[in-house]
């Protein structure tokens, strides 16, 4: 469904991605995880289009993203970015129906998709017609994800939808977004930067560093057999937190 | 990349000539004369008496008065939009036709029926140029002529902007003479004489007819060298009012060597030290010398503010909505084409940059004069702070907004109209209030051509040092600037989407 063939991208002049190669098969749920800056979120900007490679390939539903074919496989895609990206000027129910208006649905299946949609994701109807600045970023979230789920689409990709909440309505979230991911059974994408979170979405990981994949399988794998030092130190940095506190009262 | 955005603009700038030309009706060639005079009072009595003298004969006359300096008045006449207008001998000679090199006023006639232009014979009276200060000043000093300045080389000096720059003016003037003064302001010319009198300024240009000059105790330097030449009253019209209107060149004929200097005086001294209205006065003249009897309708305060209220509501209303029509899109092409946007946005700054006066006087070859050359600088000068808006509004929408839209399949055009624009509206109506407000304050500057609008009273108000009329002018402008405020207030309440509008 989404294959890479030997990406590279710079960004004024540094290498943001380097000679990258990964597909993702119908129906995964991939989390994509590494450090900040090690080019997560060009990988996901690659299969939308919104960036082009300066080298390799990027196909999507088995065509090369390009010019001719992108609004049409920008409407297969649903994308969630971390802020929630939803437009101020209009209600929640606005951003979630604007491209079904775009593609002139029907008022009626319009409505009956929107609460189909709020009941998935655990949306009280009654703040739909609030707007954004009205929301908590738990709610924000939920409409994004709305928005994204609305035309159905086969894809699903997801940078950082939940980094900026606080840990309660994460944990909510976390929740709530697996169950959606499990009984819609989408090609999912997932960036995440957070170790727990990635093992507990999914056993298919994907690690990189500077613009290369490091490693791919599951949390547990990495931690018995890491690719190189890299990973180890990765994972470590992230359980040595919670591991080093000592809850002695 | 430079050709095609000037190809475009000029473009545009075409086509919003035509656009405000439109619906304004060019000047019908109906039987009325027009009449114009300058923006003196001299200028305007000897206008309103030739419009009251053509007036009793039958024929409609309207006098246009105060329509600018020389170069207005004459590029008007040429173009047709004024038929008649008082001028002078020596500035036809020296000003209006200087570079023909004339040897004397017998070689006027020729010259400018080659312009479909004719001239009378004197009125009677020369109005020279005279180099003057106040007497004590010149007792004090102990000078009589103009070449004794020499000795005193820091005077202070002040001349109207045309004296300043005109062929018999200021330069010509330094040449002969050798004068050594560096302190010359160019200011109006009736300010000059306040600041004379306020002992701002030692030494300013006369008219040898100015009430002023005996009003104030004022002296006249005897210009020894002959450098002024004689200035002798006539009334410039169209040729081919002598064939279409015999009548009305017959009437103005009537005037021809019946107006003496101290006549004039008189008069000038009537209007400006008395204080009485220019169409009393020319009413007046014409009962006392000729017998005839005008109707003079003085209008009142209502009627007057109601007049400059619509004029100047029109210059603003449709040199704002060209503007708005215009860098609206302007905006948008500068913000989505950062190269394109360079240069849009330089030219249109750099057309805010050209003086009020001088984007007025550009516009008169293509637009002629009243409101329409206003409107078009109007419309340039509200260019600047729409388009800039726009771009503003545009380019700060967040890259989440930009990106979300993107990623959703919005198509570039729905992306602008349904997020971009409503996104920026704020910004845009901030713009668009900016322009306004100085469209409403530069259209005074309408009255420089002729436009009306409030300038008219601000500019006669000047003129007459009336503090009412000045006032009658300046406090309807500011009542309106907060009235556009108000306006679009209101539209944005009405425009900006109320998820920017809520606070948490």
């Amino acid at each position: 469904m989404i294959q890479l063939h030997s990406v590279s991208h710079s960004f004024q002049s540094e290498r943001v991605l380097r000679g990258i190669n990964i597909s993702i098969a119908d129906g995964d749920t991939v989390i994509l995880i590494g450090p900040s800056g090690c080019g997560k979120s060009t990988l996901l900007k690659l299969i939308l289009g919104l960036i082009v490679p300066d080298e390799g390939q990027v196909l999507c539903f088995g065509e090369e993203v390009c010019d001719n074919n992108i609004y049409a496989i920008r409407r297969r895609i649903g994308y969630v970015i971390q802020q929630g990206g939803l437009f101020p000027n209009l209600t929640a129910a606005e951003n979630i129906v604007l491209m079904a208006k775009q593609a002139d649905w029907s008022d009626d299946i319009i409505e009956r998709r929107l609460h189909e949609l709020s009941e998935l994701s655990a949306f009280e109807t009654r703040h739909l017609k609030h707007y954004p600045v009205q929301l908590s970023g738990g709610q924000r979230q939920r409409v994004a994800l709305m928005r994204a789920l609305m035309l159905d689409p086969e894809i699903l990709l997801l940078d950082e939808p939940l980094g900026a909440l606080d840990p309660m309505i994460r944990y909510d979230l976390q929740v709530d977004l697996r169950n959606i991911f499990r009984e819609l059974g989408k090609t999912t994408l997932m960036v995440t930067h957070d170790l727990a979170e990635a093992a507990y979405f999914s056993d298919n990981v994907v690690l990189m560093r500077e613009g290369k994949i490091v490693q791919r399988g599951s949390i547990a794998e990495m931690i018995n057999n890491p690719a190189d030092a890299f990973v180890t130190r990765f994972i470590n940095a992230q359980r040595g937190m919670a591991m080093g506190v000592n809850y002695r009262d | 990349m430079i050709n095609i955005s000037q190809f475009n603009s000029h473009c545009l700038i075409a086509a919003i000539c035509i656009f405000l030309c439109s619906p304004l009706p060019c000047r019908a060639k109906v039987d009325k004369v027009i009449i114009g005079s300058k923006k003196f009072t001299e200028s305007v009595i000897l206008g309103e008496i030739a419009a009251q003298l053509i007036g009793s004969n039958g024929a409609q006359a309207v006098h246009k008065a105060e329509l600018g300096g020389t170069q207005i008045l004459f590029k008007a006449l040429e173009l047709g939009e004024v038929d008649i207008y008082p001028e002078y001998t020596g500035t036809i000679r020296h000003e209006i036709l200087a570079t023909l090199q004339l040897k004397s006023d017998e070689e006027i006639d020729d010259a400018l029926n080659q312009l479909g232009i004719s001239i009378t014979s004197t009125l009677g009276f020369n109005n020279t140029y005279a180099i003057g200060l106040r007497q004590i000043t010149a007792q004090r000093l102990k000078i009589t002529t103009i070449s004794e300045l020499i000795n005193h080389p820091d005077l202070r000096l002040g001349f109207s902007n045309e004296f300043l720059h005109r062929g018999d003016g200021w330069e010509a003037l330094k040449r002969v003479y050798a004068l050594p003064q560096q302190n010359v302001r160019g200011m109006d010319h009736d300010l000059a004489y306040r600041a004379l009198q306020a002992d701002d300024l030692d030494v300013m240009e006369f008219y040898s007819t100015d009430a002023e000059i005996s009003y104030y105790n004022l002296f006249a330097l005897r210009d020894d060298r002959g450098h002024f030449p004689v200035y002798n009253a006539v009334y410039l019209y169209r040729s081919e009012l002598s064939d279409s209107h015999p009548e009305i060149v017959e009437a103005l004929k009537m005037l021809e060597g019946n107006i003496s200097v101290d006549l004039i005086r008189e008069l000038n001294s009537a209007v400006k030290i008395e204080g009485k209205s220019h169409t009393i006065v020319a009413a007046e003249f014409l009962r006392e010398k000729f017998g005839i009897t005008t109707s003079v309708v003085a209008s009142p305060l209502g009627s007057r503010l109601m007049k400059a209220t619509f004029e100047h509501l029109m210059m603003v209303v449709i040199g704002l909505f060209a503007g708005i029509i215009v860098a609206i899109p302007l905006g948008i092409v500068s913000a989505k084409k950062p190269g394109l946007g360079y240069f849009i946005i330089g030219f249109t700054g750099i057309i805010q940059t050209v003086p009020a006066l001088a984007l007025l006087v550009f516009m008169i070859p293509i637009f002629g004069i009243y409101a329409p050359p206003a409107i078009a600088a109007l419309f340039l000068y509200s260019l600047l702070p729409i388009v800039r808006n726009t771009h503003a509004g545009l380019i700060t929408i967040s890259s989440e907004i930009q990106e979300s839209a993107d990623a959703l399949g919005l198509r570039p055009y729905n992306k602008l109209l349904l997020i971009e624009l409503p996104l920026a509206s704020t910004t845009i109506l901030a713009g668009i209030k900016t322009a306004g407000v100085v469209t409403v304050g530069f259209a005074t500057l309408g009255a420089l051509i002729g436009a009306g609008g409030y300038g008219q009273s601000i500019l006669t108000g000047i003129r007459l040092d009336n503090y009412a009329l000045i006032l009658e002018g300046a406090i309807p402008a500011a009542v309106m600037a907060l009235a556009v405020q108000f306006v679009f207030d209101l539209i944005e309440r009405a425009v900006v989407p109320k998820g920017l509008r809520l606070k948490r």
